[in-house]
């Protein structure tokens, strides 16, 4: 792996070590002409060799990574710090002397934000907060333990005659060390915790502390070295008494810092609806601003970056559009991994300068069993204390885990080379020393913690998606511990917590967050959402083999896939609301799953006839009115899908918008939703529903007004929301069209007549905008392209094309009897009770406008179509059932 | 211990209560306490406007059905005895509860088990054994607020129905209901410390 690197770096070698004779030779070279060529190393010298050390580590890090087995056993710091040291010994063979080392101003400045700031925005804020109280009692009073621990211990030994004489160290020196050497240091906890997978009480607890110590390490090193500078003598009992103090004003000084940026940071997101291209850089920028000003103010940087992040999560994410969203994500983690990845590289590199340090044996070796000893000692101490209060004691192998996890890095060393040596004529042995306990963390600790954790049977954390079910029963078991500490007259961590939730919903939200974005939020809802787009793309990415496939698994489905009993068609079933895989129009559940379908259905149709349609217009790719060309043609599935998920369902049921156009038709559909609410029991008013369908038509046209004008509609994405709204609308008028359609092939010449009959099926509105949808764009838009997409999407989702009724039936039937036992009697059942032959007419519904959906159900509504119309008949207007049916038929035909 | 006891003595079937409940002598002294300082009127029970009156609880989504939860089967107080027990649901599982209990009696009220059936009848409103989809969709309007509209609200609850629901019947059941928290640590989620 070394040998794909090397050639690189000597290549930036020689370029650095031949430029100093070239750079005289430039000037002396007489060219008073033209040059045709000119060599300007110099001019670019610092941003090419920076660049050329994030290519260096990047490149190594592909080479670690092509052999799975080395990186499955070696954590990826130990093996770049060793890359470092060969590197930096190639430089020093090569050089005679050590070129490049980490500077501690580079250190703090540039490579430590991005870390941070990486883990404190991605930091599971409730994880962390529920483990607050031991996260912090390990931050700081671990820290001071060993930091007071670790000096006197060492002062003892140089007491005892263990360390050499030459190191000419007192008291305060020690304990100057001791405060450096203590504090554990988050890039190396990140780094190999991160690929441990220890249980996540167990992580933030470690990374946690490693995080917030960094004010205790602040303060302790500055009031020290400031102790060593003024010599011991001088020390006043005032200086201890504002040491203590320090730290108070540093750590919430620096919390302080960083809460307020965090608010600055949400505030701005809220206004940048025409600008999103900004929305990342403001995140980066705040943060990092932040991190300088707390610097400034010698405050804790770490820490004012670390509640920075925490604190604008919430908000920013929930302003910013969904692709910065990623922007953020992605340059975050990239920016964080560039930074961990130079950093270990670094170090591994000044180790090799030997000119800076000094050996000491006894001191070398009395550190590192202290740092260990007393670390653990401090860990069990501590925990006995935690475990009176804890609910969730820590048991002996999480104490394990947690001293043997106290890794040091770059923090401690760029600490020690900032320290003075005119003032600490130690430093030398200290750098050495240092040096060393670092690779022994990083490199033997690191080594081993993954066999130890393994060994000792950690739990480790186990991954599970989010589910409806856990999201929102957590959510009551919260609601119900604060009202049973209420009940108990304890105000503990739940009711303050619930205060707080109650108190940001009041009005931090309010005041965070842009309008429409707080409308929406809801971490339920929120749940929900991703389930569905995730289904979604799933769904996509596995093209039309998902109903041939036997092993399909949808990635939001729960636990349950793992289990043995899975059925195709239970997943089939359950999954099916996001990815409407119709076997579960069985079911009784109706709108929603159906609503579902028919979104999942516009995405396809989007997904695969959009980019089709775009092409044509994307010769004005290059235009940089991106908002309204660019966009739209990069588009690729996924955004698609999302979007239109998402604004399928924010636009149609809760954005209601403020423009006089949209107003009757959103009021008339409110009510009809509110109808089909109650829709089973009683019909609802028909002039409502033909009022309705009017409106919706009249939208249609509207709705590239509406695009153009994005305001309103707070949606980053023009495109996808017009048709959403569109569709919406549409669903109402699904059954007249659906009607019309075998009358006449065109849908938009269709007689309001049929919408009638749509309304009394309330549930049908739901669905049924799949077809609407569909026919209307067929014919309006681009009908050519249409058909294509349309046949595409048939056949992608099932194998089944042309005639869905007869095929189709034997070939999903099959599949299913096996599987699962209940499913063939369904169609037999319902005949015989009229109940249930309500969840039908929506599924003959759909099945009729589209079958791309699930060739599963058509058969069986077919089957069952015959019974179903004389029941249903009492219930819906003769008219639709009847047209529904023959819709079917036609676009079999056509197909 | 001696002033101790002889204060907890004051406590109506103190040591059948602390049988049942597995609560400490010392907790049950301090929810003793606190349910004489709810009972205003000092008429031995509680009555719903006693718990109604705990402000926070009016916030609080879920505080009617929590409420409710004090009064089974529609009776208008709750004496002590039943006031405990329904806070014991809520005691920290400890390792020796395993250990002693077992042999006396099945389940003590703060197992898993009972931990999850506390919440499951915060749903099931109509004790069918059984969530139905219109009670999920009752319980999402409670916990979502009004930002989401009742047809999100119910797609909502649909799907999260048909997520939990296996046996197809469009409800969530008991077993359901377990099965669809496997994973989630009730034992923790569940437990209020200071319960000891």
């Amino acid at each position: 792996m070394m040998r794909a690197v090397l050639p690189l770096f000597l290549l930036h070698l020689a370029g650095a070590t031949e430029e100093p004779p070239q750079k005289p030779g430039l000037p002396g070279e007489p060219s008073p002409g033209l040059a045709l060529f000119r060599w300007q190393w110099h001019e670019v010298e610092a941003p090419y060799l920076v660049a050329l050390w994030i290519l260096v580590a990047s490149l190594a890090k592909i080479v670690f990574h092509l052999s799975r087995k080395v990186t499955s056993l070696v954590p990826e710091s130990c093996l770049l710090i060793l890359l470092g040291l060969v590197l930096g010994g190639i430089v020093l063979a090569v050089a005679k002397k050590a070129e490049y080392q980490l500077e501690p101003g580079t250190f703090f400045l540039f490579l430590l934000p991005p870390i941070v700031l990486d883990s404190g925005y991605f930091m599971p804020s409730r994880l962390f907060f529920d483990n607050l109280g031991a996260i912090l009692t390990y931050a700081v009073v671990g820290t001071l333990w060993n930091a007071f621990t670790t000096g006197a211990a060492l002062w003892g030994l140089q007491q005892a005659g263990l360390v050499a004489p030459r190191v000419q160290a007192g008291f305060l020196d020690f304990l100057l060390f001791g405060s450096l050497i203590s504090a554990v240091d988050p890039v190396a906890v990140l780094a190999v915790f991160e690929e441990v997978h220890v249980n996540e009480t167990l992580f933030i607890i470690v990374f946690g502390e490693s995080l917030l110590n960094d004010a205790v390490t602040v303060v302790l090193y500055k009031v020290c070295n400031s102790f060593v500078e003024m010599g011991s003598a001088n020390v006043q009992a005032t200086d201890y008494l504002k040491g203590v103090a320090s730290l108070f004003v540093v750590s919430l000084g620096g919390a302080a810092v960083g809460l307020v940026f965090a608010f600055l940071l949400a505030l701005t997101t809220r206004f940048t609806k025409r600008v999103r291209i900004i929305e990342p850089l403001l995140v980066f920028l705040l943060a990092y601003a932040a991190y300088l000003t707390a610097e400034m103010a010698s405050l804790s940087a770490i820490l004012a970056v670390t509640m920075c992040g925490l604190g604008c999560k919430k908000y920013v994410e929930a302003n910013i559009s969904h692709k910065s969203r990623t922007a953020v994500k992605y340059t975050m983690k990239t920016l964080a991994s560039c930074a961990e990845t130079v950093i270990f590289m670094l170090l591994g590199i000044s180790a090799v300068d030997s000119s800076k340090w000094a050996w000491d044996s006894g001191l070398v070796l009395g550190t590192l069993v202290f740092i260990l000893f007393f670390r653990a000692l401090g860990v069990v101490l501590q925990t006995w204390v935690l475990n009176q209060f804890r609910l969730v004691p820590l048991d002996k192998i999480d104490q394990v885990v947690m001293s043997y996890g106290g890794l040091r890095g770059a923090v401690a060393f760029a600490l020690v080379i900032l320290l003075d040596r005119t003032k600490v004529p130690a430093k030398d042995y200290f750098v050495a020393t240092t040096i060393v306990v670092v690779f022994f963390t990083v490199i033997v600790q690191g080594l081993t913690i993954k066999p130890l954790v393994k060994w000792l049977k950690v739990k480790r954390s186990e991954h599970h998606k989010p589910t409806l079910n856990q999201e929102l029963h957590e959510h009551t078991f919260d609601h119900i511990l604060a009202a049973v500490e209420d009940v108990v007259g304890h105000h503990g961590y739940h009711y303050w917590r619930d205060r707080w939730e109650q108190f940001d919903k009041k009005y931090l939200s309010q005041l965070l967050m842009r309008r429409s974005a707080y409308r929406i939020r809801d971490q339920i809802w929120d749940v929900y959402y991703r389930l569905n787009i995730r289904d979604a793309i799933s769904f996509v990415d596995q093209g039309g083999h998902v109903l041939s496939s036997a092993g399909l698994t949808l990635p939001s489905m729960p636990s349950r896939n793992s289990v043995a009993e899975t059925s195709v068609t239970n997943l089939l079933r359950e999954s099916g609301s996001g990815a409407c895989l119709d076997l579960q129009v069985i079911d009784t559940v109706r709108s929603g799953r159906d609503r579902e379908d028919a979104a999942m259905h516009h995405l396809l149709c989007g997904g695969l006839y959009k980019p089709r349609r775009r092409y044509k217009a994307s010769c004005s790719r290059h235009f940089i009115s991106e908002d309204a060309q660019e966009r739209q043609d990069k588009e690729i599935f996924q955004q698609n899908m999302k979007r239109r998920l998402e604004s399928f369902k924010s636009t149609k049921h809760n954005i209601c918008f403020t423009k006089s156009k949209l107003r009757p038709r959103k009021s008339g559909r409110r009510k009809e939703g509110v109808a089909n609410a109650e829709a089973p029991n009683g019909k609802p008013p028909r002039d409502l529903g033909f009022q309705d369908t009017a409106a919706v038509i009249l939208t249609v046209e509207s709705d590239d007004d509406e695009e153009s004008d994005s305001s309103e509609t707070e949606k980053e994405d023009d495109e996808g929301i017009i048709f959403v709204a569109r569709a919406t609308s549409e669903v109402l008028q699904e059954g007249k069209v659906s009607g019309s359609l075998e009358v006449c092939p065109s849908p938009r010449i269709i007689p309001p007549s049929p919408t009638c009959a749509e309304k009394e099926l309330p549930w049908k509105s739901g669905h049924g905008d799949l077809a609407v949808y569909v026919s209307s764009e067929t014919t309006k838009i681009v009908p050519v392209d249409m058909q294509t997409g349309w046949n595409q999407s048939i056949s992608s989702l099932e194998s089944l094309a042309s005639p869905p009724c007869t095929q189709a039936q034997t070939l999903t039937c099959l599949p299913r009897n096996p599987l699962d036992a209940e499913e063939p009697q369904a169609p037999l059942h319902l005949p015989s009770d009229p109940r249930p032959s309500f969840a039908f007419p929506p599924s003959l519904a759909k099945a009729g406008r589209s079958h791309s959906e699930s060739s599963a159900d058509i058969p069986q509504q077919q089957e069952l179509q015959p019974l179903m119309g004389h029941k249903d008949r009492t219930h819906l207007s003769p008219g639709t059932a009847n047209s529904h049916w023959c819709i079917q038929f036609n676009r079999g035909s056509r197909l | 211990m001696g002033s101790r006891s002889s204060r907890a003595a004051v406590i109506p079937d103190v040591d059948s209560i602390r049988r049942e409940t597995g609560f400490s002598q010392a907790s049950l002294l301090r929810l003793y306490q606190r349910f004489r300082a709810l009972d205003r009127s000092e008429k031995g029970y509680l009555s719903r406007m006693d718990l109604q009156q705990i402000g926070a609880l009016a916030v609080n989504p879920l505080g009617d059905r929590i409420i409710d939860s004090f009064f089974p089967d529609g009776s208008q107080r709750v004496d002590f005895s039943g006031f405990v027990r329904v806070l014991a649901y809520f005691r920290p599982i400890e390792d020796e509860d395993t250990g002693i209990r077992d042999s006396k009696q099945p389940e003590p009220l703060n197992s898993r088990m009972n931990k999850l059936r506390f919440a499951f009848q915060l749903y099931d409103l109509d004790r069918d054994g059984k969530i139905s989809r219109q009670e999920m969709l009752q319980v999402l309007r409670l916990m979502v607020g009004v930002q989401v509209t009742e047809e999100q609200l119910e797609s909502i609850a649909d799907r999260t129905v048909q997520e939990a629901d296996e046996d197809g019947d469009g409800a969530v059941s008991f077993l359901e209901f377990t099965k669809s928290l496997e994973k989630m640590n009730i034992e923790q989620k569940m437990s209020i410390r200071i319960l000891k």
